[in-house]
């Protein structure tokens, strides 16, 4: 027995439960201020917590030769992003996820900014192909940067050491510039889009649509199931109409050069092969390129960013006699005239030399075209003037865009009189028509207009749209078909047409200007052209820098009469025509031994009244020594109704 | 004396609620642990309660009147042990707070010091021959809990060394303390914790200790420590609304330890409003049926008793379920007879022997 013989107070005991009373009222007022009061605001924050969404990243489609052949394609790799639905201050965080992900903290602040008015369930991509170590830290600090993610996206794989860099382009994050035009109005900040070339181009088929993934995460950030998922479209697979094999020699003609070099098959305008030189690493780009890297590859005197086939623009020389013979012949004056070249002529109290100091002599069309006499050419553009020598010019496409299927094609010069004084406010003078003859002066082109030219030359006055792509292999509405299908014919005399590319096939041969091209058993027919970027005496006082030297053009097709491939090659710095021909030659080899070694037998789609459009080509049996010299022409087939015509070609033409 | 003891006046209406909430508790630890690492834990649970109700049992078997009168050697047993703790004890989360006992139990003797702590103050008020208190009673009962509540304080455990506060000042409400000296002893507390957070260089608190309390305060400050507990709580409570709901936080691992600390939040989440009001419903009914008890023990020492158990289950709801509405910072402290644990049940229930106890000799005499 303990304590007094006194009970304790029956007050204190009362007043003790009264406390108690008094705390559980407490805690009763704290669950109904949370489960009745505010449950629909915890109830919305329990729903946040556990639901996630994640994108789900479509594959960009892939890049395709004309026979399938995969040129660019995906790998995979790990993206690390920052989740906005999160409820974390991200700018707070900052500072550790640049640490761990090597990046600039300001950026990653910045990046923060630019998302802001986003909406929440679109996270910020911090950084592509990141590495093992980056992918450590991002899961080891699940807890502590519970907004920081990682997502499998399919990167570029582009061909290495800059194969065909300049036509396929290459991807990047879309800029703010870029935002803002309307082409990419419906793009968001942080898309991979095309930067250039095709994957610019067709950006819209290859890049596919994303979708996202509503996941149900736990504390940890980890999926622990999934409500529901909007799948990703891919990206479609771009066939273009480039093959592979021709595109490697061409690559290799141009190897270590400065200039381009182009081919296409001038029926249809398909581009075979483009190369520009030099060239650059995509693959460089694909993750973000360094300032320094971007800074030496811009300021770079030889332009490796320019894709020189559309976008040089340079006086085309002797190239452009052909046109000259074109115009002369339509205007009947070349086809009767005939020129004492002595080394030079003179127009308007100026002399004008022959590229051959002593002279060609006697030189009527056919000798000029093939030994290039300028003293002709001069005499010529004399007697037509500018303004009908423009008219040809311009009938041909030259200064201006050729429409091929690339972005930022230039348009280049066809100078005229309106043109003169639209620019200049001056008024033409004679004395300027008669460079303009050889290819000089004000002319600027670039090679894919020249190569677009010849080619129509070479089939009888039809000018194609060069293009890359098949847009009839393409599924329907996604490219304007119209746009490659509008060929457009200039009215050239067969008698014209033939005598000229004759003339042309002649330029290879010993009595040419190129015969150090010429390949046996092949019957090329082209033009060599050497243009001065300065005068010869202004390059006389640079010491005959190299920087100054003479660009080198050739442009040629084979056969002469129907011809399956017409190439056009710029050798910046080349010196002399002949050298770009034989770069153009390797080209068209390569063309002619695969169309040997593996021929297809092919049909050829009659036209509407039943024709089928045939060239032939032989030697003449009677004609003997020259076994070089090779007769051509194009025949016109009738077909009886349901037969088709069967022809050996190359493998794809169709 | 002990043939007028029988079960016949044995709390059996008490216990009925006792194990309402105990299988209230059981449920809820097999919701919370389904999926995880822990699964089965209320199976051990519900162990735990059988030997408790044993323990229980054979507690009120001994007379507590043997045990008072033998307080001191417990007293002294206790803050041995404490002191075991201090040389002997496992070290785990920068805290020694366990023995290890052969056969790979862990013995928690802060526990158990809380039992003998209501017995030595019920003895030391019973046997005060004054009806008001004088100061040196005061500082006497205060060195009485003080001393072992420093103890635990060093090692550290701040959740049980608050625990023993409830028995002190309930023995001092109820043993005639002069309003004065509530006013007193207020205003020193609250000047004392003051001085812990205001003032630097006083070490009391370890900064993870001081870092809860402050981020209770602000949660904002500490999204992924204890503010980010005491949020995650929020949530799962909230979101249960008015008749319970589908228990994503409790299952998507949002909710910490839900099967101890956070056992109510979980209930309260699954349950709703409805679900867990009818618990402290229930925690309300016990206490009650306590205070009948302690009016009706047969003497000041019994009724002392009695209220020390009342002080203590009191304090650990209000601080546990204080914590899980928010209205409580992070301490630790599990809600009693719900959360997982063989410790906390078995005192529970040794504390409930006690009750019983008492309650079976109030018509010896």
């Amino acid at each position: 027995m303990f304590g007094r013989d006194e009970k304790v107070s029956e007050e204190r005991l009362t007043a003790a439960q009264y406390i108690i009373l008094g705390i559980f009222l407490v805690l009763a007022y704290g669950l109904w201020r949370l489960q009745v009061m505010q449950a629909d605001y915890y109830s919305l924050a329990a729903e946040k917590n556990r639901i996630r969404n994640v994108p789900v990243l479509a594959p960009r489609g892939k890049i395709l030769d004309r026979y399938g052949r995969t040129i660019v394609d995906n790998y995979p790799s790990f993206s690390a992003l920052l989740l906005r639905d999160s409820s974390r201050d991200l700018s707070a965080d900052a500072d550790s996820i640049a640490q761990g992900l090597h990046l600039d903290p300001n950026e990653v602040r910045a990046r923060i900014k630019r998302f802001a008015t986003m909406p929440q369930y679109q996270p910020i991509f911090l950084k592509e192909d990141i590495t093992p170590d980056e992918l450590q830290f991002i899961e080891a600090h699940r807890n502590e940067l519970p907004e920081l993610d990682t997502i499998m996206a399919h990167r570029r794989l582009y061909p290495r050491n800059g194969f065909m860099a300049h036509l396929i382009g290459y991807v990047g994050e879309v800029s703010d510039d870029m935002l803002n035009l309307p082409a990419f109005e419906l793009y968001n900040p942080g898309d991979v889009v095309g930067i250039s070339g095709v994957e610019r181009q067709y950006n819209d088929m290859l890049m596919g649509k994303n979708g996202s993934r509503q996941a149900l995460v736990d504390s940890h950030g980890r999926e622990v199931g999934r409500l529901g998922e909007t799948e990703a479209i891919p990206g479609k697979p771009l066939k273009l109409t480039i093959d592979i094999d021709l595109q490697i020699a061409a690559e290799q003609a141009l190897e270590g050069k400065n200039g381009a070099i182009v081919a296409m098959d001038p029926h249809t305008g398909e581009i075979l092969a483009m190369v520009s030189g030099p060239t650059f690493d995509p693959n460089d780009f694909a993750v973000r390129v360094s300032r320094d890297e971007w800074n030496k590859l811009v300021t770079d005197p030889d332009k490796p960013l320019l894709n020189k086939a559309i976008q040089a623009q340079l006086a085309p020389g002797s190239t452009f006699k052909i046109i000259m013979s074109v115009a002369g012949w339509q205007e009947g004056v070349a086809q009767t005239m005939h020129v004492n070249c002595t080394g030079s002529a003179e127009f308007y109290g100026r002399r004008f030399g022959c590229w051959v100091k002593g002279g060609h002599g006697a030189v009527d069309l056919e000798k000029a075209i093939y030994q290039s006499c300028d003293v002709f050419f001069y005499t010529l553009a004399n007697k037509l003037g500018i303004e009908r020598i423009a008219k040809y010019a311009t009938d041909f496409g030259l200064g201006q865009k050729t429409g091929i299927d690339l972005p930022n094609e230039v348009s280049g010069v066809m100078p005229s009189e309106e043109w003169k004084i639209r620019n200049f406010k001056q008024k033409w003078f004679a004395g300027e028509t008669i460079s303009v003859g050889i290819g000089q002066g004000a002319i600027a082109i670039t090679p894919v207009q020249l190569l677009r030219a010849i080619s129509a030359i070479s089939m009888g006055g039809k000018l194609v749209v060069p293009h890359v792509i098949n847009p009839t292999e393409m599924p329907p509405g996604l490219i304007e078909a119209g746009h490659y299908a509008d060929v457009k014919t200039v009215s050239v005399e067969p008698a014209g047409w033939n005598f000229i590319t004759d003339a042309m096939s002649r330029v290879l041969l010993p009595e040419g200007t190129a015969p150090s091209a010429h390949i046996p058993g092949i019957d090329i027919a082209g033009k060599t052209g050497s243009a001065q970027i300065v005068s010869l005496a202004t390059r006389a006082k640079f010491k005959n820098s190299d920087a100054l030297a003479q660009n080198g053009w050739f442009v040629g097709f084979t056969p002469r009469r129907n011809p399956d491939i017409v190439v056009c090659v710029l050798f910046q710095g080349g010196e002399h025509g002949r050298l770009a021909a034989r770069l153009a030659t390797q080209v068209i080899k390569a063309y002619v031994e695969k169309r040997d070694r593996n021929p297809q037998k092919m049909t050829e789609k009659p036209k509407s009244n039943g024709t089928v459009d045939v060239g032939g080509l032989w030697s003449d049996p009677i004609a003997e020594g020259e076994s070089d010299a090779l007769e051509a022409a194009r025949f016109v087939v009738d077909l009886p109704k349901k037969r088709m015509v069967i022809a050996t070609a190359a493998p794809g033409m169709n | 004396m002990s043939r007028y003891v029988s079960y016949r006046d044995f709390d059996w209406l008490l216990l009925v609620f006792v194990l309402l909430i105990c299988g209230m508790g059981v449920m809820e630890i097999r919701s919370a642990t389904m999926h995880t690492k822990f699964a089965g834990a209320h199976i051990k649970q519900m162990y735990w309660v059988v030997v408790g109700v044993g323990m229980m049992l054979l507690m009120s078997l001994v007379n507590y009147q043997a045990l008072l009168e033998q307080i001191h050697w417990f007293y002294i047993a206790g803050v041995g042990s404490l002191m075991g703790v201090m040389v002997f004890g496992q070290k785990y989360l920068g805290a020694r707070r366990w023995i290890k006992m052969p056969g790979g139990n862990h013995f928690q003797p802060s526990e158990w010091v809380k039992l003998i702590l209501i017995l030595a103050v019920a003895r030391y008020f019973a046997e005060l021959r004054h009806r008001e208190l004088s100061w040196s009673d005061f500082m006497k009962a205060a060195a009485i809990v003080g001393v072992p509540m420093l103890m635990v304080l060093a090692q550290p455990d701040l959740g049980t060394a608050l625990t023993y506060v409830p028995i002190a000042i309930m023995g001092v409400f109820l043993g005639g303390m002069q309003w004065k000296q509530g006013v007193a002893v207020g205003l020193l507390a609250l000047v004392g914790v003051t001085a812990v957070f205001a003032v630097p260089r006083v070490h009391v608190l370890k900064t993870y200790q001081k870092q809860r309390l402050t981020s209770f305060l602000d949660p904002e400050l500490d999204p992924q420590g204890s503010g980010y507990q005491v949020e995650q709580s929020k949530i799962a409570v909230g979101s249960g609304g008015l008749w319970g709901g589908k228990g994503s936080q409790t299952h998507g691992n949002f909710l910490p330890v839900p099967q101890t600390d956070f056992i109510f939040a979980a209930f309260s989440e699954e349950h709703g409003f409805v679900g867990a009001l009818g618990v402290l419903l229930l925690y309300f009914i016990v206490l009650m049926r306590l205070t009948q008890n302690a009016q009706t023990a047969p003497d000041r020492a019994g009724t002392f008793v009695v209220m020390g158990v009342v002080a203590v289950l009191s304090f650990h709801i209000l601080v546990n379920v204080g914590m899980v509405v928010g209205f409580m910072p992070v301490t630790g402290i599990p809600l009693p007879l719900m959360s997982y644990g063989g410790s906390s049940v078995l005192f529970m229930f040794l504390a409930l022997g006690m009750v019983m106890n008492v309650r079976m000799r109030r018509f010896v005499n």
